[in-house]
């Protein structure tokens, strides 16, 4: 029996232009547009269907700024060291790669553990998704939106750093035999992690400014 | 994999992307102290909203090389950009005029 391949996998489609697992994941990510783009419809809707002085400012609802902006700063630094860990591998540089990836899983870990923290604190003061705030009393859709918005992301990253650890520590030796297509490969966990990250950057201001 | 002028290319890249992360993080700086001056919500929404696009902008044309790709992967995006449209202006169109859903 011969082993199935899949085609184009390294070499362009001479229909699109692009590897398959380029197209995938950009159409992945297409659909995960749809998957944010309705949740900030959402909120969109149910900011401009409150009466302004209901809405907090995020810091005014006990969010915690110079925390978030740090956040940002790490998710940033992590989208960086991911693209120089594609660089390295397009240059030949193995042991360039492994430390930038490995630098990339262990901000992804920072930022979850942060994130966890501010969760914590909110649980610890008894604000839950359900929870108003305390200028608006009872129905306020802020931590509602704050959770949802906050954990769905956190679960992307989370889901980001468990591909990324395997790619790392299981998926590198591919490169030995085949090295376009292992580039290839971390090229398209890059795209799927600054998209994580470009979510983030409309998230930190919408949730943590505004 | 790459010869030495292909090299030397790819480099001046990594200069690139160096400079869009240090945009990156002066925008975060700038989007952070904005929010101190106290605008009015319309203005500190709207500026808010420009330069995280600007930062979006960056992320997406650069560090996912959408500034070099293949024609497909625009349209795929552009439609997904029109169907957002659509989310967006769909429910503000049905809201506008009937007032609070909240009050408090």
């Amino acid at each position: 029996m011969s082993e199935l391949v899949i085609p184009y996998r390294t070499e362009p489609h001479p229909v699109t232009g692009v590897t398959s697992g380029k197209l995938g994941i950009w159409l992945f990510l297409a659909s995960e547009v749809m998957l944010f783009g309705a949740l900030f419809s959402s909120y969109v809707l149910l900011r401009v269907g409150v009466l302004q002085e209901h809405w907090p400012l995020g810091v005014e609802a006990g969010l915690n700024v110079p925390i978030g902006t740090f956040n940002t700063i790490v998710l940033i630094t992590s989208s960086i060291t991911m693209v120089m860990a594609w660089a390295s591998l397009k240059m030949d540089n193995v042991e360039a790669y492994k430390k930038y990836f490995g630098a990339t899983i262990v901000l992804g870990l920072v930022f979850l553990v942060i994130k966890g923290f501010e969760y914590g604190d909110k649980f610890s003061h008894h604000i839950f998704p359900a929870t108003g705030w305390p200028g608006a009393g009872d129905p306020s859709p802020f931590y509602g939106l704050y959770f949802t918005f906050t954990g769905l992301h956190a679960l992307h990253v989370a889901l980001g750093i468990l591909v990324n650890v395997w790619l790392l520590v299981w998926g590198t030796k591919l490169y030995k035999t085949d090295p376009e297509c292992f580039t290839g490969r971390i090229e398209i966990a890059g795209l799927y992690w600054h998209f994580v990250d470009l979510v983030w950057i409309f998230l930190f201001p919408v949730l943590y400014l505004l | 994999m790459m010869n030495e002028s292909e090299l030397a290319h790819f480099k001046q890249h990594i200069r690139v992307y160096i400079g869009v992360f240090v945009a990156l993080a002066v925008l975060t700086v700038v989007t952070v102290g904005v929010s101190y001056l106290d605008l009015p919500t319309g203005y500190a929404i709207t500026l808010a909203m420009i330069v995280a696009s600007i930062k979006a902008f960056l992320v997406a044309g650069y560090f996912m090389h959408l500034m070099s790709e293949e024609k497909v992967i625009i349209w795929l995006l552009a439609l997904s950009a029109a169907f957002l449209v659509f989310l967006f202006v769909l429910p503000l169109v049905t809201e506008l005029g009937n007032g609070p859903l909240w009050t408090g």
